[in-house]
């Protein structure tokens, strides 16, 4: 029963060498190991040089995000009082004024109230991967068990459960976060981690409905399939009809869907940081999430005149991490869905 | 069609109900009251605030009115609900329907959030018209070349370019195109408040393209893949082999075909461009509504958030209703199967 297609194919080529005598030597150039979907899926990606490339970017920050404190050549809370309002500069420029002066202990300068642009950049890795993955897992706990039971079911309570999304999705969904940010910017959950939890919740609201769309319209699909029909017929549970024969095979677009999900959720978390309404600011000296790459822009914003990093750096790392979410995105759904959806 | 217009029209209704109520209800429980001004009003002017804005009134449900005229003898179901309703949420949601959004609470009331949107939307929608132009004159043609020359280094360019536009968020290319005019040009791309009148004012270019980057390139990737489809077709070989010119064959029977799916993707790009408008005319100091928006949240403006969140719903749900019934007209066979 649990024959995959590619053992399957390897049968049948077998069964076609004995009836219709094919010579060895073809027999030989097409049969070959069996490999499941995923192992062929990961061959493709593997082949993919931006995906690969983006991958091993991601690798780093995970890198980076993980080792912060090791990495970084400064606290990035701590204030170097010295050059408070000077705004050292990035390490390689010269000043006439020796504050000013670039220092290899503050590689990309300090901010406006002397704290070191390079170790907030460093630390403010944690929150984007952190705001990125963490609302992708709860937009997918929410979103695909909502699409695979109303996929799944249909008829009346498909219809509602539909109507529900199209109401959710209606909601201009960073103009949902914005006014969750302030809403409840003040509440217990808004003081969690500095306000990142409710930034998961302000973030994941709205953008579940394109997951549960999706799951929904595969499920639909998957139904009627010959052998959804077939488990039924020896008498498979709805459940295990669910778990063992449609929701795998939604997963390849699931993947996908999450790869794009994750850079969305962390440029809307600069976008909130940057309206002031996202990540608090925060002055504890071991917070082990000081700042974000949002909120360094809403700083930059004000001094990129007279210190360019403070602006520069975290518009780079966000363009940068974007990116490589992007090109493991496009990879992974030339990986999985060679026929592709776009 | 008709059927399905004025259905899809009626849809409208629900979506604002809910979205007012769900905004209304989370603005309630945001901190601070929309009096908090700097120097801090008496009590009896506070009152006479929340009388005048009906604010002493139940938020939800006037159940004591309700049984209170129930108890003087009114049985008209209407009049009992007239009393039920009696409410800030339903007298703001009637006010909202007959197109009063309320009067903003940072003016302390002369002046009202329809006023606002009045003033400042025409900038946006100027901003917007320039995104879209871009995408459209940009996207559409770049899309063309890169299908017709496919796996050529002019595609590869094309494809590239497209990604990064489709990744890079404008909020991030916005702040490094302002980085690099003032820093690498020396010139400040941030204009003078009267330099945004007129309809044609150059002031608009910049903010408008910047917006209209991943609306560009959206349109670039699309245009790509549905000519590549339309490329293989049947009729195309036909127009071919009757001897029609290449120039021929690609605008009347490739790109015909091809701008089709195109518009689908309207309806997510209005979305895309107001939430973009809020960052771009924040950070080009465009006197637009996005900006307005955000000075709002600064000033905890309750009622003007409110009211913009239910204009801007509306018109990203009337734009998604638009292209499906732009859709039915372009494809026929759409419309028969409806």
């Amino acid at each position: 029963m649990s024959q995959t297609a590619a053992e399957f194919a390897d049968l049948t080529l077998q069964d076609l060498a004995e009836t219709e005598a094919l010579d060895e030597i073809t027999l030989k150039q097409l049969a070959r190991p069996s490999r499941s979907l995923w192992s062929n899926a990961w061959r493709r990606l593997r082949k993919n040089k931006m995906a690969m490339a983006g991958l091993i970017y991601l690798a780093f920050l995970l890198v980076v995000a993980v080792f912060a404190s090791a990495i970084a050549t400064q606290n990035p809370v701590r204030a170097d009082v010295a050059t408070a309002g000077t705004l050292r500069q990035a390490a390689w420029i010269e000043d006439p004024n020796p504050l000013k002066t670039g220092s290899w202990d503050y590689p990309l300068g300090t901010d406006s109230i002397g704290r070191d642009v390079f170790s907030r950049l460093v630390y403010g890795t944690r929150v984007s991967l952190v705001v990125g993955f963490i609302p992708m897992l709860v937009i997918m706990f929410v979103g695909v068990p909502f699409g695979l039971i109303a996929g799944y079911t249909g008829g009346r309570i498909d219809n509602l459960m539909m109507r529900i999304t199209d109401m959710v999705y209606a909601f201009p969904a960073l103009l949902l976060a914005i006014i969750m940010q302030i809403s409840f910017g003040g509440s217990r959950v808004g003081s969690l981690l500095n306000g990142l939890v409710l930034l998961f919740l302000s973030l994941s609201i709205v953008n579940w409905t394109g997951v549960a769309r999706l799951v929904r319209g595969t499920t639909l699909s998957l139904a009627e399939k010959e052998f959804v029909e077939s488990a039924r017929a020896s008498g498979a549970s709805h459940g295990r009809i669910l778990f063992k024969h449609i929701f795998p095979n939604t997963l390849g677009a699931i993947i996908v869907a999450g790869a794009f999900i994750i850079p969305t959720a962390i440029i809307s978390e600069a976008v909130l940081s940057y309206l002031g309404v996202g990540l608090r600011p925060s002055v504890d000296l071991g917070s082990p999430f000081p700042t974000s790459w949002g909120q360094m822009i809403l700083d930059g914003s004000k001094f990129y005149q007279a210190q360019l990093w403070m602006l520069l750096g975290p518009s780079l790392a966000i363009a940068l991490i974007t990116l490589a979410f992007t090109f493991v995105g496009d990879g992974l759904r030339d990986a999985l869905d060679p026929r592709g959806i776009d | 069609m008709l059927q399905f217009i004025i259905h899809r029209l009626l849809w409208l209704i629900p979506v604002i109900i809910v979205v007012a109520a769900v905004t209304f209800a989370l603005m309630l429980r945001a901190p601070g009251g929309p009096w908090d001004l700097e120097k801090p009003m008496p009590p009896s002017a506070i009152e006479n605030l929340n009388k005048q804005f009906g604010l002493d009134k139940p938020v939800w449900f006037d159940t004591q009115g309700f049984s209170d005229a129930r108890d003087a003898g009114v049985r008209n179901p209407i009049t009992l609900a007239g009393e039920l309703l009696d409410t800030q949420f339903f007298n703001y949601l009637g006010r909202v329907f007959r197109g009063d959004l309320g009067p903003t609470y940072a003016s302390v009331g002369s002046e009202s959030v329809q006023d606002v949107i009045k003033d400042k939307f025409p900038v946006s929608l100027r901003i917007g018209l320039v995104a879209i132009t871009f995408a459209v004159l940009v996207g559409i043609p770049l899309g063309l070349i890169s299908a017709l020359r496919q796996n050529t280094s002019v595609d590869y360019v094309c494809m590239f370019l497209s990604t990064l536009g489709i990744a890079v968020p404008t909020f991030v290319s916005g702040l490094i195109l302002l980085i690099f005019m003032s820093r690498m040009l020396n010139i400040s791309p941030i204009r003078r408040p009267d330099e945004w009148h007129g309809f044609f004012s150059t002031a608009y270019l910049l903010p408008g393209m910047v917006l209209g980057l991943g609306t560009t390139a959206y349109v670039t990737r699309l245009t790509r893949a549905s000519v590549l489809e339309i490329k293989q077709q049947d009729f195309i070989r036909t127009a071919r082999a009757k001897g029609l010119s290449r120039t021929n064959v690609t605008i009347k029977h490739i790109l015909r075909n091809a701008l089709l799916p195109v518009i689908t993707i309207i309806g997510p790009a209005a979305a895309d461009l107001i939430t973009g408008s809020i960052i771009i005319e924040n950070i080009f100091g465009a006197p637009g509504l996005g900006s307005s928006f955000v000075t709002s949240i600064g000033k905890r403006d309750y009622s003007m958030l409110v009211g913009v969140t239910i204009f801007y719903a509306s018109l990203i749900a009337l734009a998604n209703i638009l292209v499906d019934i732009s859709y039915g007209f372009l494809d026929p066979r759409i419309r028969t199967s409806r």
